[in-house]
């Protein structure tokens, strides 16, 4: 078995806690787990990415061969469109639906809209919402987390236990909220 | 064994840690940055006084870092300094000269080389400076191996008494995967390095030391023949593989046993000085040999000299691997005889890019907006930039400033774009970057009197990695100007607000104008390094 996930958003975005996140859940399962990620020069605002691939045997290039994927997680709609060449064909594409306009060229919703559903397997996901919902508007990602679950290749309790461990130094509040988002997400 | 999933550079320091060091010490540096910052996380969990205090410490730059380590290993204990490839450069000096000294305490130089220029200014490969110097470099290919050659490398160090060069590449020291570690072996006592002629770099004494250092190479060299890996394949075809390409290697291992030819026969090389007899002996009977290698093409060039040989030799040299830029395991694949992948893609969509931007609210935005007003009044002017988050001073929509090059460049430039009469000649230098680099600059331009202002950017900490602390408060930036002899009425202190905007381009025209040299402060602290003062 393995299961290739790209990962990707704009800078500040967190998704590093959801690579953790994932990752930890993997290696509680027994699987090997490898995660690659640049963060660059004020990396705030810019594109970035990240490679993260599980495996029942070991994994040995750090990041994915193009047409291979079988995920991407997009923080950021625009964004879920960055990296395509890596997913194999018909593999998922799953989206936040709230876009980061920091850039003059921003294409319009409509277009946006249509190049997502566009493709053969895209899910777009209010994570925003149902952040709120869960009582923590930064609980968006792992909102993303819980919607992606029903295809990665891990329990929903490893994933739970992995999400206690990444934010319990944060406080139970934090866990909780999390723990919600990632519930409502996988319901989603 | 314990195991847990770490980030490349957090392996490194969990190795340093169970080698048993006593001191660190690095400037922080896009992508090695988090060396430093996990082994101040250790430090602070462990005793902070006696002989198991770990003393773990940002320095002003990377040759104070080095000097630092040199001074722990003298005194017998185990010192580890950490940079980017680039800060290999302004640690140049020691570390070449480390290789002559007869090192005591085991010393572990980790550099991080950067290509494909994520956060970078050059994609230069320290597996050459590393030989330059004759020190040993090791080249490890995941997580576990970086944790592991950490440890080795002090056992190395001090069996051979040289310094050890670690070198790892972007995708390695900020990548993650499981890693088992290993318990620590005690700490070195203190006892300090009693051979004057061993640590003494005078003519006399260093030429003895160089015929050592000679010696000690060839002796390593049987260390680097016995690493090297080697699979039996097809004995027409080599390939040769180093460091982390090893992995881009494997992902495609098994498609090639379905070419006509099988496998080719392979050699792994994890460190250098390069094992020649390996490397004879995979290429024995071969008619080609490809060598798979991140960085420069440094075992190709070996192998490729400069009289044509009897074998093909391919890689990023010959161009059968791109020659600049980060391998990947795709554009490995049409020099090992694979065909391309193709994915999915957006169809017509046209996708703009996202570059990095400054922070919302950062302080070098309104320093810029100040700066690019007051230079409306010269239609001639230059204004030479440093390295820092304010780099992106260079892009759109801001476009404020003509050069960067190096750590501490811009004053020198600023300086000698002045005296080769292009006036007004702005140095735009960030507050750590200065500390870093800058300091030399300013003595040059306050002792030749030269007409240039040196505008520092304040911001209290070393944003673009993060938000380390500036090395020393700011309150000093404006004595150290005073002190090298800049007239009082020429160091200008402002404030990076909007609402000081009309009153800062009035301050700056005032220098401009000024034929002498004047430094001009503007201060305001980073928003990112004021969330994470609040987080802790
Ligand atoms: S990190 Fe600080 S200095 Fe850098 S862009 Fe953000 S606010 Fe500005």
């Amino acid at each position: 078995m393995k299961y290739d996930i790209v990962l990707c958003g704009v800078g500040g975005q967190g998704g590093i806690s959801v690579s953790i996140v994932i990752a930890q859940a993997a290696l509680a399962e027994g699987l090997a787990a490898k995660q690659s990620e640049v963060h660059g020069m004020a990396q705030r605002g810019g594109e970035v990415l990240s490679h993260l691939r599980l495996s029942d045997r070991p994994i040995a290039s750090p990041l994915i061969p193009e047409g291979t994927g079988h995920l991407v997680l997009a923080f950021e709609p625009l964004e879920a469109l960055r990296y395509l060449s890596s997913l194999a064909p018909g593999a998922a594409v799953i989206t936040s639906s709230a876009p980061f306009r920091n850039i003059a060229s921003y294409p319009p919703d409509e277009g946006l809209l249509s190049a997502l559903l566009g493709l053969p397997n895209c899910r777009i996901v209010d994570a925003e919402a149902i952040a709120r919902e869960a009582g923590n508007p930064r609980a968006g990602n792992i909102a993303l987390v819980g919607a992606a679950s029903r295809h990665l290749p891990l329990s929903e309790s490893s994933l739970v236990q992995a999400i206690e461990r990444c934010f319990a130094p944060k406080g139970g509040a934090v866990v909780e909220a999390n723990l919600k988002a990632f519930v409502l997400g996988r319901k989603a | 064994m314990p195991m847990d999933i770490l980030m490349g550079n957090e392996a490194i320091a969990l190795g340093a840690l169970h080698a048993g060091i006593s001191a660190a010490f690095a400037y922080p540096g896009t992508p090695s940055t988090e060396i430093m910052e996990s082994l101040q996380g250790f430090a602070a969990r462990g005793p902070s006084a006696g002989p198991e205090r770990l003393a773990a410490q940002w320095c002003a730059n990377e040759k104070t870092a080095y000097e630092a380590a040199l001074g722990a290993s003298f005194a017998g204990r185990r010192a580890c300094v950490s940079m980017k490839h680039v800060g290999l450069n302004v640690a140049a000096d020691p570390f070449v000269n480390s290789a002559l000294l007869r090192i005591k305490g085991g010393l572990l130089v980790v550099v991080a080389d950067d290509p494909g220029m994520h956060s970078s200014q050059d994609e230069q490969d320290s597996r050459a400076l590393a030989e330059f110097a004759r020190v040993p470099c090791l080249e490890p290919s995941d997580q576990q191996e970086a944790y592991d050659m950490t440890r080795a490398a002090f056992d190395i160090s001090e069996r051979y008494r040289m310094p050890v060069l670690l070198r790892v590449t972007t995708r390695l020291a900020h990548g993650r995967s499981a890693v088992e570690t290993a318990a620590p072996p005690g700490r070195n006592a203190h006892s300090k390095a009693e051979d004057r002629w061993g640590w003494t770099l005078m003519p006399h004494a260093a030429r003895g030391l160089w015929k050592e250092v000679l010696a000690k190479y060839e002796a390593l060299r049987s260390e680097s023949e016995a690493s090297a890996a080697r699979e039996r394949g097809d004995p027409l075809r080599a390939v040769i593989t180093a460091g982390l390409a090893l992995e881009y290697y494997r992902e495609n291992e098994a498609e090639l046993s379905g070419l006509p030819a099988g496998k080719p026969s392979h050699l792994h090389v994890d460190r250098y000085p390069m094992p020649y007899a390996a490397i004879r002996e995979i290429c024995a009977t071969a008619k080609r040999v490809l060598i798979i290698e991140e960085g420069a093409p440094f075992i190709e060039r070996y192998l490729r000299g400069i009289l044509p040989t009897a074998i093909a030799i391919e890689g990023r040299e010959s161009g059968e691997i791109p020659a600049t830029g980060e391998l990947t395991p795709d554009n490995v694949r049409p020099a090992l005889g694979l065909g391309a992948r193709a994915g999915q893609s957006a169809g017509a969509f046209e996708l703009p890019r996202r570059p990095p931007q400054l922070c919302q609210g950062c302080p070098h935005l309104d320093s810029y907006t100040f700066l690019t007003e007051a230079l409306t009044a010269y239609p001639v002017h230059s204004v030479n930039a440093d390295i820092g988050c304010y780099t992106l001073g260079a892009l759109p929509p801001l476009e404020a400033i003509d050069s960067v090059v190096d750590m501490g460049a811009s004053i020198g430039m600023a300086r000698g774009a002045a005296e080769a009469g292009l006036v007004p000649a702005v140095a735009v230098i960030g507050d750590s970057t200065f500390y870093h680099s800058g300091i030399t600059g300013l003595v040059d331009l306050a002792a030749h009197g030269t007409s240039a202002t040196i505008l520092i950017l304040d911001n209290s900490t070393t944003g673009m990695t993060g938000a380390q602390p500036t090395i020393l408060p700011s309150e000093r930036l404006s004595r150290i100007a005073l002190a090298c002899g800049v007239a009082e009425e020429h160091v200008v202190l402002l404030s990076a607000h909007k609402k000081d905007h009309e009153a800062n381009v009035q301050a700056m025209r005032r220098e401009l104008d000024y034929q002498g040299p004047s430094v001009v402060i503007s201060a305001r602290p980073c928003i990112e390094a004021m969330k994470k003062a609040r987080k802790a």
